[in-house]
């Protein structure tokens, strides 16, 4: 699990790479918070481009990166995910929750 | 059913397991010809039951698990992961969408993963002595190779 980071006007894109499963959710959750509180974003976005695999672990991710953003009052969205972790994104329902944003 | 083939795993309940686990899977189910959504689609029901053996089954320790995988007639593919863990005491609960006793890292979204990404899923369950996770996916055959 990889993750990288691009921040310009506000807007703080988080760029996954990698396997994102229960053995890697604890510290890439600890990433992102550790993020949101240094960038205090306005927008944050979740690039899923660079994910490989995702399980049910990466919709707990979502959802927790999704409460911090509203406590700071800002917006999340994904983007780019790759078809596997869109059929889970889609099972789960969380798109009603978080809006993703594909084939850009 | 008829078994055509069969594996059979065994591991410690550690997480770095898992991604194991998942991929010793997919690596079977290649022999069904399965697109690759298909083989996404069981790795992502595998790493979901082999984490709830690991989260749910010893939460304070580290135990046995074991997972089975079957080719049965008609393309059917079975895959089983069993557990000697705690168990679970109310098994429709714990497949309601959203239930978790987890931490903030778990979404309670597995049982609802699995039961959407297999044709079908049962669970077995008796508190104190464990928990077996079956499910069956048929492979649909594919007319011509690409």
């Amino acid at each position: 699990m990889n993750i990288s980071t691009a921040f310009s006007s506000g807007r703080l894109t988080i760029f996954l790479s990698g396997e994102l499963d229960h053995h890697e959710a604890r510290c890439t959750l600890n990433t992102i918070d550790e993020l949101l509180d240094e960038y205090l974003p306005r927008d944050c976005v979740l690039d899923m481009a660079g994910l490989t695999f995702m399980d049910s672990s990466g919709i707990a991710v979502i959802i927790r990166t999704s409460r911090r953003m509203k406590a700071l009052g800002g917006r999340v969205w994904i983007e780019n995910p790759a078809k596997q972790a869109l059929r889970v994104i889609d099972a789960s329902g969380i798109d009603r929750l978080v809006p993703v944003a594909t084939g850009k | 059913m008829n078994s055509l083939n069969y594996i059979k795993l065994e591991f410690p309940s550690k997480s770095s397991n898992e991604a194991f686990a998942r991929t010793a899977a997919a690596a079977f189910a290649t022999q069904l010809d399965p697109t690759m959504e298909e083989l996404g689609d069981i790795k992502t029901a595998v790493s979901e039951a082999v984490t709830n053996a690991i989260v749910h089954a010893y939460p304070d320790s580290i135990g046995r698990i074991s997972m089975r995988l079957r080719i049965l007639d008609k393309h059917v593919l079975e895959i089983s992961i069993r557990d000697w863990g705690k168990g679970i005491e109310n098994v429709e609960q714990a497949m309601t969408p959203l239930f978790s006793t987890g931490g903030e890292d778990r979404s309670g979204m597995g049982f609802t993963i699995m039961g959407s990404f297999m044709d079908k899923l049962k669970v077995r369950s008796t508190p104190g002595k464990g928990t077996t996770v079956t499910m069956l996916r048929t492979i649909c055959p594919r007319i011509g190779k690409r």
